[in-house]
């Protein structure tokens, strides 16, 4: 079984409004899995669902082959998207406490939080309370919280925000290495730089629906549309009439460190990409060649406006 | 998993911890038995002052009953005008003017004149030093012999004892109905301070945003015990502390300031005190004593830490669903009036109707409604209630708070999780269907 984590045709309705329509998800172990979806797409429901907070009106979810029961609890890691933490408890105290409501002795809590501490670069804050601790160093405590029972599944509802770049940096880096350690991970945001740079799995929701999901390569490959960057110096057989006859052609724009002509080309059926290298190099020196490959934000945004 | 006891532990130290907690706790009896030092001398340095008051007798019969003492000193006037009296008492800023005069020859009329409303206990002592001379005067006139009166007065107390032959008597009533208010009314004052106490803490959980993480690791239900229970153990704490400061404070601060809180009374009182001294005040001692014996008890500890504890719990879960239902503390306005609504009129019941007739129709009834039942019952106990009502009343509240901390735990898992919208009744109703 391989699966980690399988929802099977969730619904969930609030009175007349539709959270959740037939929602099915299958994520793999060992994987980060991208949940995106426009503001009010039903994103923070499934989380909730996959928490027990709230219940679904039909369908079911599977942990690890298991139907989900209170147990599982101790199993998941979650990292909701509102941050909160008790204000006037002191930092050690309350990380200890959510720990042991998560299943973990008192003395098991403590070693992992030196651990933690150090790698986060946290130092004596034991004592502080948390209202005394700067916004980024709450989210750090906060995401140390989440992970410190180790759980089979993480969930990171917009991990990186309200981090400066370079404690971003340090929380990314975290994650990678969960993973290697084989926890398998959730992860939900509005950024796409940073699915393209995690996910290997992707689902897009839009209105309650799944519109896509799969692998984030698979994706790109079903979105990509044959079309090539090229920047060229033309010498003297460049004839525009003929490249425009023989390809479609657009002007485009894009940066390069040298002035040259720059072309977007799309080809057709029965064109491939070398035919177009060959006929390139016979106009010109060729400077820049490049597939253009729909990036995450392009495919995020054809998707829903398509809907 | 069973989170209870971490919850209650962390409820517990947070609130017990908190600065203000700590503060109150401490300053409360300071403040109370401050309040208490400083009236208790004020009324003594009061009554401490000599009232000069200006007497014109035009009658001429008192001219030797008007005798100064430590409170009063009196000056006559002989046969002044009214209005020369008048002056002199206002320039020599005496406290008052006394004039007697005889309107015919059986009537007499008394006025007296001051720039303030005069206390009530110097009219009365006046009142009552003129009616006896005149009394006095009177039988005098019509050859009455006095001491054949007295002799032939008689003081009636009818002894009360039921048909199982035991005794009761006036003053076990008043002691019953002294049990009875306070525990009612110490159920009443806990359920107000202290599920305040909850519903602010649920409501800072949704401020503070933690409750999200706090509900994917524990059970509502298991949350709103937790809070329940540690919320009250801590104002139980604070009770405790306060009883204890309190009465060390109290005989600390008599035995330094050497003043005696029991004359510290309202005038009303001291009137009352003095129509009821004729009796011997050692037989009244043993009479409290053995009224206090023949109450039940055993009964009395038993219902009142049980009512106690399932009324105050019954109320604590409307108080936590209330808190999951609201945004902020000013929402809560509009839910507050039908919780209080019950509490308050479960009091004003148990002091007008259960006094009245402890064991009548209304207060029967009103003591088995599960949410005026624990107040209303923990009055008529000391009255002697049939174990199969207590019990019967009991099972009830317990069950409605059993039901009431299912409904609340359902309002409390959407609740909390609701931000920025303020709920209707409407739309709770909905949110208990889901």
């Amino acid at each position: 079984m391989n699966k980690l984590l399988q929802v099977k045709e969730v619904s969930k309705t609030f009175g007349n409004y539709t959270a959740l329509n037939n929602v099915s998800l299958s994520i793999d172990k060992g994987q980060i899995f991208g949940l995106l979806g426009p503001n009010g797409a039903g994103k923070t429901t499934l989380i909730r669902i996959i928490n027990q907070i709230t219940m679904p009106d039909s369908g079911e979810v599977f942990l690890d082959g298991e139907s989900l029961k209170p147990h599982h609890i101790r199993n998941i890691g979650y990292l909701p998207e509102e941050r909160g933490l008790y204000k006037s408890m002191k930092v050690g105290e309350q990380a200890i406490y959510l720990a042991q409501l998560k299943g973990l002795s008192k003395t098991e809590a403590k070693k992992r939080l030196k651990i933690w501490f150090e790698r986060l670069e946290i130092g004596d804050w034991w004592d502080k309370k948390i209202q005394e601790l700067s916004k980024g160093m709450a989210q750090k405590i906060q995401f140390i919280v989440t992970v410190l029972h180790e759980p089979k599944l993480l969930i990171f509802d917009e991990p990186f925000s309200g981090f400066d770049p370079v404690n971003a940096n340090l929380i990314k880096d975290q994650i990678l290495r969960l993973r290697e350690d084989g926890a398998t991970i959730i992860f939900s945001t509005h950024r796409m730089e940073s699915v393209e740079e995690l996910c290997d799995d992707i689902a897009l929701l839009h209105k309650s629906n799944k519109l896509i999901d799969g692998n984030l390569l698979d994706i790109k490959r079903q979105y990509k549309t044959n079309t090539f960057q090229v920047g060229i110096n033309p010498t003297n057989s460049y004839n525009e009439l003929d490249f425009h006859s023989k390809f479609n052609v657009n002007d485009a724009h894009f940066k390069t460190l040298n002035e040259e002509l720059k072309f977007s080309v799309q080809l057709q059926h029965n064109q491939s990409a070398n035919d177009l290298l060959q006929y390139l190099i016979s106009i010109g020196e060729v400077s820049y060649f490049k597939e253009q490959i729909p990036s995450a934000n392009d495919i995020f945004i054809q998707t829903v406006n398509q809907s | 998993m069973n989170h209870l006891p971490l919850i209650i532990k962390r409820e517990y130290l947070t609130k017990v911890r908190n600065k203000s907690f700590i503060i109150m706790t401490v300053l409360s009896p300071l403040l109370f038995i401050g309040l208490f030092t400083v009236v208790a001398f004020l009324s003594q340095v009061n009554n401490d002052k000599v009232k000069d008051i200006s007497v014109l007798d035009q009658t001429g019969l008192f001219s030797s009953d008007f005798k100064s003492n430590d409170t009063y000193k009196y000056h006559q006037l002989n046969n002044a005008e009214l209005s020369i009296a008048k002056d002199l008492t206002k320039s020599s800023d005496y406290y008052g003017l006394l004039v007697i005069s005889n309107l015919n020859e059986n009537q007499t009329n008394v006025q007296f004149f001051s720039d303030d409303t005069p206390s009530i206990s110097v009219i009365s002592d006046l009142e009552r030093l003129i009616e006896k001379k005149l009394t006095q005067l009177n039988y005098t006139k019509r050859a009455i012999d006095i001491s054949a009166i007295k002799d032939s007065q008689v003081n009636i107390t009818i002894a009360q004892e039921n048909f199982s032959g035991q005794k009761s008597s006036k003053i076990e009533g008043f002691l019953k109905l002294g049990f009875g208010g306070a525990a009612g009314y110490l159920l009443f004052m806990f359920i107000i301070i202290y599920g305040n106490m909850i519903m602010r803490s649920v409501i800072e959980e949704k401020t503070s945003r933690i409750i999200e993480v706090i509900i994917s690791s524990v059970k509502p239900t298991q949350l709103l015990l937790g809070k329940i229970i540690g919320t009250s153990l801590a104002g139980i704490t604070q009770f405790v502390i306060w009883i204890g400061l309190g009465s060390v404070l109290l005989v600390l601060v008599s035995a330094i300031f050497n003043i005696d809180f029991s004359q510290t009374q309202a005038p009303q009182q001291v009137l009352a005190n003095q129509a009821m001294q004729n009796n011997d005040v050692q037989m009244q001692v043993g009479e409290v004593m053995t009224a206090f014996y023949h109450l039940p008890l055993a009964n009395l500890v038993i219902a009142f830490l049980l009512f106690f504890i399932s009324g105050y719990l019954l109320y604590s879960s409307i108080y936590a669903s209330i808190g999951a239902a609201v945004d902020n503390e000013t929402d809560t306005q509009q839910f507050m009036l039908p919780v209080l609504l019950p509490l308050i009129l479960a009091v004003y019941i148990g002091f007008f109707t259960v006094i009245e007739n402890p064991h009548g129709t209304v207060s029967t009834i009103f003591s088995f409604i599960p949410f005026t039942s624990p107040v209303v019952m923990l009055m008529r106990i000391p009255f002697g209630v049939p174990m199969w009502q207590q019990i019967l009343s009991l099972l009830i509240v317990i069950g409605t708070f059993l039901v009431m901390v299912w409904f609340a735990a359902k309002i409390y898992r959407i609740g909390i999780l609701m931000y920025g919208k303020k709920p209707s009744y409407k739309e709770l109703v909905k949110w208990i269907k889901y």
